[in-house]
């Protein structure tokens, strides 16, 4: 992880990998002979969230971010690896009495602010609910009171409480999304893309209201987007992942500077440039490849332009750079990759 | 009737007239609850070949505006006034059957979701094949041919073997290069892409706009070019219109819009976007949101949210004034200018 500091890590994922069965049905693969299949969603990922801090986790579609947000959280096991937060592995905690204590300390904010708020629920009840849950407050009176606090506290006003979720716009209900994960005043928020639903001013407004909170509470993040303009507002360190692979673990200022894996690179070029400053190159071919029968070696190498025999032979692991940042590429750790600038304006002859 | 157009000056001294020209566009919605109105006197020109962008945000009446051109809004919605007009015809007020005509022949049409734009249950050849076929004299073999150039001019890989597959064999991105295979198959002056590329990859995204750049360049097609993206309108247009609550509040030439934005709405939705150029603690924010279609703000509507509000946006609603190159629906502009000639 880059740059050690004396913060000791809220979150460290060790080795997780989450696998999900997509097997035909039992008759199908009795008659048919066909075979098991299953896809990888997440393999293999390590990272470490410091208290207060931002970590992201960015790719496109189907590269697992989701998956491992659930599974931090919990709402998947693991198939392997460990997730510890503060220090505790969560597996351990095999009671839902020894669980609930820690639950209550790490809270998720979802995509779609349109589905996680249950329409027939009053907004009161619905930010309610994690206090009722954890037993924090035991008098209505006095609950309705820490409600009202949560409301003003994401920019909202007491009388809010009273409507129903379909009363709002994206925004606020993303607001109200945000109110009920406080609620439980927890240290940890695994946000899963909480700003692509909503329009870019309105998703300002939810940014600084998020960055506004962390200072606040001391919060740490576990920021999922696959917008890396948001990404890079929002984290310190940033990890990329492709096919259920953590390709490039680095600080959000060298990953923007000098990204290593052409997998970050291509990313970055396919960004629209709004500064229209013309030094675009081409887009690269290719789409993602099928994660249920991901291509061998490297699995980025179908798409990469430095790719040789080795990359499709072995799948390369983890390993750092001199600037701290931890890539698997076998073009990296060999060299064999120029520098990010010389690649994007070639230099003229 | 013929246009009273204003005719634009090209570089090299010829006039050129606008290959589709919107005036004053209003399209409403009847509804129990009194007349919703979604596009509100919108005014804008397309010259051949060009890209103009039109980015607002959800609800800002972007894709009403293009659905209106193309003939395609949904009953109870209708034009209530305004007209448009392609290439000195105007054809707002058309029959169905003429304008069914022109829809897919002179007009494309690209849509966000590729998936619910095909039929999945017709192979994609058929779909092209019978498109073609619609807007043409061709033949059936003839058009069989056509449509695998077709396929393969927007990049599909080995077209003469996925013509003959259904659009769920295709992923996202190829299916957006089928419908704009669909779009090009009977050469149309204009394509209407609305949020074209918003349920795609990035790295797709890229790859689908180069394709269409590439495409309108080569066919010296026009494009409008509907999205929330100001990133795919820099990548993309030669102008840009900016709408909120169903009017534009500026239109201009694509740089000096994104550069140098003059409305404060534009503004602040340029300053909202994170970006890779500033590196700033807080994004600027506009507080609140678009006002829905029942309680559009009196005068203009943007004045609840603009940091620069006087008592005259209150009451009295701005029309589109030139400022430098751009239009610009805003009395600070037009303020600005009375004094200057005072």
């Amino acid at each position: 992880m880059p740059e050690l500091t004396d913060k000791s890590p809220a979150l460290q994922v060790t080795k997780v990998a989450r696998y999900f069965d997509v097997s035909p049905p039992f008759l199908n693969r009795l008659l048919e002979g066909a075979p098991r299949q299953i896809l990888k969603a997440v393999d293999d990922v390590s990272f470490a969230i410091k208290k207060g801090e931002t970590f992201s986790l960015v790719g496109e579609s189907g590269c697992g971010k989701s998956t491992m947000a659930r599974v931090v959280v919990g709402l998947y096991k693991p198939t392997s690896g460990a997730v510890a937060f503060d220090g505790v592995d969560m597996a351990s905690l095999r009671t839902q009495a020894e669980a609930l204590p820690l639950k209550r300390r790490m809270q998720m904010i979802f995509q779609d602010p349109f589905a996680s708020l249950n329409p027939r629920w009053r907004v009161s009840n619905i930010i309610a609910e994690p206090i009722r849950n954890f037993h924090m407050i035991e008098q209505p009176a006095d609950i309705q009171k820490r409600v009202d606090e949560l409301l003003a506290c994401v920019g909202m006003s007491a009388r809010d409480g009273k409507k129903f979720p379909h009363e709002f716009s994206g925004g606020q209900r993303q607001r109200i999304s945000i109110a009920r994960a406080l609620a439980s005043q927890p240290e940890f928020l695994v946000c899963d893309e909480p700003t692509s639903a909503l329009d870019v001013s309105v998703q300002a407004q939810i940014l600084n209201l998020m960055k506004d909170l962390q200072d606040e509470f001391n919060l740490t993040y576990l920021f999922i987007s696959h917008d890396l303009a948001v990404v890079r507002h929002m984290a310190n360190n940033i990890g990329v992942m492709y096919l259920g692979r953590l390709v490039e673990v680095a600080a959000a200022r060298t990953l923007f500077t000098r990204p290593y894996h052409p997998y970050t690179r291509m990313l970055l070029e396919s960004i629209p440039d709004l500064e229209m400053t013309g030094t675009k190159t081409a887009p690269l071919a290719g789409e993602i490849a099928n994660p249920i029968h991901p291509p061998s070696g490297c699995y980025f190498h179908p798409r990469c332009g430095f790719a040789n025999e080795r990359c499709r032979r072995d799948l390369p692991i983890s390993k750092p750079t001199k600037d701290g940042a931890l890539v698997a590429c076998h073009g990296v750790e060999e060299g064999r990759i120029p520098e990010f600038r010389e690649v994007k304006t070639p230099a003229p002859a | 009737m013929p246009p009273p157009s204003k005719h634009m000056v090209e570089p090299d001294g010829r006039l050129a007239s606008p290959l589709l020209e919107v005036r004053n566009l209003r399209v409403e919605f009847p509804t129990r609850r009194g007349t919703l109105v979604a596009v509100d006197g919108v005014s804008f020109a397309i010259m051949p070949g060009e890209i103009l962008g039109v980015v607002g945000e959800s609800g800002a009446g972007k894709s009403m505006t293009g659905n209106a051109i193309i003939g395609l809004l949904e009953p109870p919605g209708r034009i209530a006034e305004g007209s448009i007009w392609l290439d000195g015809e105007r054809i707002d007020n058309l029959p169905y059957e003429k304008i069914r005509r022109i829809r897919g022949k002179r007009i494309g049409a690209v849509f966000q979701d590729p998936l619910t734009s095909l039929n999945p249950l017709y192979t994609v050849g058929r779909q092209l094949t019978e498109t073609i076929c619609t807007h043409s004299d061709m033949h059936h073999s003839q058009a069989r041919k056509r449509a695998i150039e077709l396929l393969a001019e927007v990049g599909i890989p080995a077209p003469d073997r996925r013509i003959d597959q259904y659009p769920h064999h295709f992923s996202g991105g190829m299916r957006q290069r089928v419908v704009i295979a669909l779009a090009l198959c009977a050469n149309p002056e204009l394509i209407i892409a609305d949020e074209p590329t918003t349920a795609l990859d990035v790295s797709i995204q890229a790859q689908i706009i180069a394709l269409m750049k590439r495409l309108c360049h080569d066919h010296n097609t026009a494009v409008m070019l509907v999205t929330h993206d100001m990133g795919v309108i820099a990548e993309t247009c030669d102008r840009v219109a900016v709408m909120y609550a169903g009017r534009i509040v500026e239109i201009g030439p694509v740089r000096q819009v994104i550069k140098s934005a003059k409305h404060p709405y534009t503004h602040g939705l340029m300053g909202s976007i994170p970006g890779f150029g500033k590196d700033v603690r807080r994004l600027t924010q506009i507080d609140g949101s678009m006002p829905g279609l029942t309680d559009t703000p009196s005068g203009c509507a943007f004045h609840p949210r603009c940091p620069q509000a006087m008592d005259k946006c209150r009451k009295v609603r701005p029309d589109l004034v030139p400022v430098e190159q751009s239009q610009i629906a805003c009395w600070l502009f037009d303020e600005a200018k009375e004094m200057a000639n005072a």
